[in-house]
């Protein structure tokens, strides 16, 4: 009996398969930035390289993806406390700062591109759009996700316990969250 | 037991193991036709489905590829025929136009490259095989599995689509450089065949990073108990590189899809530069660099040419200890040596672009970077010989096309050295030498060694044998035939013969190999007429091949063979077997196999 339990107890300690697979396909996403990043690196050292200004947008949209971080923890917490109110209102509050960044990206878009910096050319801006762009794709595929939780958390009649979604969405959101630091660091260092 | 523990908490996938151990036989009051062959979440299922639409591009591939060697052998004949059978656009008068030719060319690249021999061999095998030699129920996510093979099916749909539309598909070559797939006035498939090319490989790549995601996770966390990393079969270390390779390359890959799309359609000019379209206009493009989307082409192309061997070489080395009934020789220095080659895979990318504009310097370091891999190379080499010197060979069909795959991975592995040396590429690149040296090491080896697999495992797939017969004739024409081919390109490229030309007639120094490439181009149709051959033998052997009567019948030691003749969902109906020895306990204590399910001995230490 001894034995059988410490066999549990060492599976139980592995990590859960889908967790892993996220964890690899993390990887993979980094490496799609990672060749975006190092292109942009390469062009800015040729002829006919432009400068973007940093938008005030940014600022307010970085403070709101790093809020969301918070949120989205507190929420995994307060799922495995079982306090379901509080997790239902914070994935809530999750949800709308995640809009809310991919607003505020929006607006900062818009007041590099009202600047005269459109898609003409292969510059700093052009290279914005598409990096920034395609990590707000991945903050939407996100938002998706938390979408789906949120019709679940309030729909079903049926308590779950299972953490592993909540833990898998929040691993997920601090990435992206993350993810969006180091661009804009890049960005600004980098212009 | 490992994985259902593991999966412990998930209360979803624990139940639908909980269901689906059941024989085939007991499991059918579940599954309707749709969820059994369709949208099946089965790995076994999904393998075949990988496996049969990887065969019908095959098919569709290689008659491209017949297509156009009837261009380069025959020139100036008129084939009525064409014709008739392609229309008057692409066939005009029974020749095959220059816009054509080249979308042939492209599109039999971008199949062959992708559709056969990443997504039809890696598809197929690593489905297939790492479950069932790891001893799991399934892979971690069946459902992202079955997501992985739909997106495939439907990136199919839509390059299949590209072939039907009037400006006909992409034509700019299968590694689509700009400025030429970027500009819709350049050339004719550089209109919507380009987008649907860029669509469907977009789609590509997400099925590779969905399967590839599944394969990695699997091989990490779902082995039965007592199947540690170094008890593991080779085909899995293969698969488990060839996995790691895709998830970190595709996403690169897709990273110079989308910038080539900004391109082409937002007026970016990512890779555009100073240009003058024929028709005298200049282009308003500025600042951009064509060589920056060769380094992001690259840095998967290069990869991709492993992601096609890997597999290969991990079931040629499965088959061959099998069929030697020996263990293989070397089990570590096959592992380090692929490990090796992984990595080395991402440091090499550059010697693509030795003349395209790369810094000289630069290329220095590549062409030490690349002929490194020589050493790897070498070592699988000198294993698999090692393995078969002194063995017990049993000739079967699957034992023949893996020592095809050995005995093709040495001849184009030498031109690979000729290739790596920056100066002789000056000399040797686009032309027929460097047409060799890939179809050779990757082309013809990577077919080879997945024919291996479809023989060997062809009785766990479906319960029946190929035919024998059928098997040796298509072996035997598809080896002679394959070097009868490629082997004499080598001469025409010595002597400068170009690469993609549609005809080199006009060229008085080349004329010497008319004969020469007709004589290619018969070859060529015979061998596509004897893999038609073996397309008939694996529908017929499905339905009509002689039964498997016995669980094991090759005599391998390793976990599949432990399975049912025909698994249900689940794999195995009982227990998951448990592992104590490695994979190659073969000519052992004067036993000729030891199955990995079998206990230790008294006088055996754990392996």
């Amino acid at each position: 009996m001894i034995e059988a339990n410490i066999k549990v107890n060492e599976q139980r300690k592995k990590i859960h398969p889908h967790k892993f697979t996220l964890w690899v396909a993390l990887g993979s996403i980094v490496m799609m930035f990672a060749g975006l990043t190092s292109a942009y690196i390469v062009k800015r050292d040729q002829a006919a390289w432009t400068s973007f200004p940093i938008p005030r947008a940014f600022w307010y949209s970085t403070a709101a993806i790093l809020i969301s971080s918070v949120t989205i923890q507190m929420a995994l917490k307060a799922f495995k406390g079982r306090e379901m109110l509080k997790y239902r209102n914070l994935i809530t509050l999750t949800m709308a700062l995640g809009i809310g960044f991919v607003a505020l990206q929006w607006l900062g878009f818009r007041s590099i591109w009202d600047q005269g910096i459109t898609f003409k050319g292969s510059g700093g801006g052009q290279f914005l759009y598409i990096i920034a762009g395609l990590h707000a794709a991945h903050v939407l595929g996100g938002i998706v996700a938390l979408i789906v939780m949120f019709i679940k958390a309030y729909a079903s009649k049926m308590r779950r316990y299972n953490s592993i979604p909540v833990e898998l969405m929040s691993t997920y959101w601090h990435f992206v969250d993350l993810l969006w630091v180091y661009l804009f660091i890049f960005f600004i260092g980098i212009r | 037991m490992s994985n259902e523990a593991a999966l412990h908490g998930h209360s979803d996938v624990a139940h639908a193991h909980g269901v689906d151990i059941h024989h085939e036989e007991h499991g059918h009051h579940k599954e309707t036709f749709i969820t059994k062959y369709v949208f099946s979440q089965d790995h076994k299922m999904i393998a075949k489905q990988f496996l049969i639409t990887g065969m019908i591009w095959a098919i569709l591939g290689g008659l491209m590829s017949v297509l156009f060697r009837l261009q380069l052998g025959y020139p100036d004949t008129h084939f009525q025929i064409l014709e008739d059978l392609l229309g008057s656009k692409w066939a005009k008068g029974g020749q095959i136009q220059p816009e054509f030719y080249y979308a042939l060319v492209t599109m039999h690249g971008t199949v062959l490259v992708f559709f056969v021999l990443t997504g039809g061999l890696s598809g197929t095998f690593a489905n297939f095989l790492i479950p069932l030699q790891l001893g799991a129920r399934d892979m971690a996510s069946p459902f992202l599995n079955m997501l992985s093979y739909w997106f495939f099916w439907l990136a199919s749909v839509v390059m299949l689509s590209s072939l039907f539309i009037e400006t006909g598909p992409a034509s700019g070559g299968w590694t689509s450089y700009p400025p030429l797939s970027a500009l819709g006035d350049a050339s004719e498939g550089s209109k919507t065949g380009m987008d649907l090319w860029l669509i469907s490989m977009a789609l590509f790549v997400v099925s590779s990073l969905l399967g590839g995601l599944n394969y990695i996770s699997t091989i990490l966390n779902l082995r039965t108990k007592g199947m540690s990393m170094t008890r593991m079969p080779l085909t899995i270390w293969a698969l488990l590189f060839t996995a790691i390779l895709g998830v970190l390359s595709f996403p690169v890959l897709l990273s110079g899809f989308i910038l080539l799309l900004f391109d082409r359609h937002a007026g970016t000019s990512f890779y555009l530069s100073d240009i003058f379209l024929a028709s005298g206009k200049a282009l308003p493009n500025e600042g951009g660099s064509a060589i920056l989307y060769q380094h992001l082409f690259w840095f998967l192309g290069h990869p991709e040419v492993y992601i096609i061997i890997l597999p290969a070489m991990g079931l040629v080395s499965e088959v061959m200890s099998v069929n030697a009934r020996k263990p293989i020789f070397g089990y570590m220095a096959m592992v380090g040596s692929m490990f090796a080659i992984a990595i080395l895979a991402f440091l090499v990318w550059a010697h693509h672009m030795f003349v395209t504009g790369l810094n000289p310097f630069l290329g220095s370091v590549f062409v030490l970077l690349t002929l490194l891999i020589a050493v790897p190379s070498a070592i699988k080499v000198f294993n698999w010989l090692t393995t078969l010197w002194k063995g017990n060979i049993r000739f079967t069909p699957g034992m023949l096309f893996a020592i095809g795959f050995v005995s093709m991975f040495i001849s184009g592995g030498l031109t690979g050295i000729f290739l790596g040396n920056s100066t002789l590429d000056i000399h040797l690149h686009d032309t027929m030498f460097v047409i060799a040296h890939f179809h050779i090491v990757m082309g013809v080896s990577g077919i080879l060694g997945m024919f291996a697999g479809i023989y060997h495992w062809f009785p766990k797939m479906y319960g029946r044998y190929l035919n024998n017969t059928m098997a040796y004739i298509h072996f035997w024409i598809t080896l002679v035939g394959a070097y009868l081919i490629f082997w004499p390109m080598h001469y025409e490229g010595l002597a400068g013969m170009p690469r993609r030309y549609l005809d080199v007639s006009g060229w008085l120094s080349f004329n010497q190999f008319g004969g020469l490439n007709r004589f290619i181009s018969t070859v060529a149709m015979i061998v596509f007429a004897v893999q038609l051959l073996f397309v008939f033998n694996f529908f017929y052997s499905i339905f009509k091949g002689r039964k498997v009567i016995t669980q094991n019948p090759w005599g391998a030691t390793t976990l599949e063979w432990t399975a049912p003749i025909r698994p249900g969902h689940g794999n195995w109906p009982g227990e998951i077997p448990e592992v104590h020895r490695w994979a190659y306990d073969y000519a052992k204590d004067g036993r000729e196999f030891i199955p990995q399910t079998e206990p230790l001995g008294s006088n055996e230490s754990a392996h």
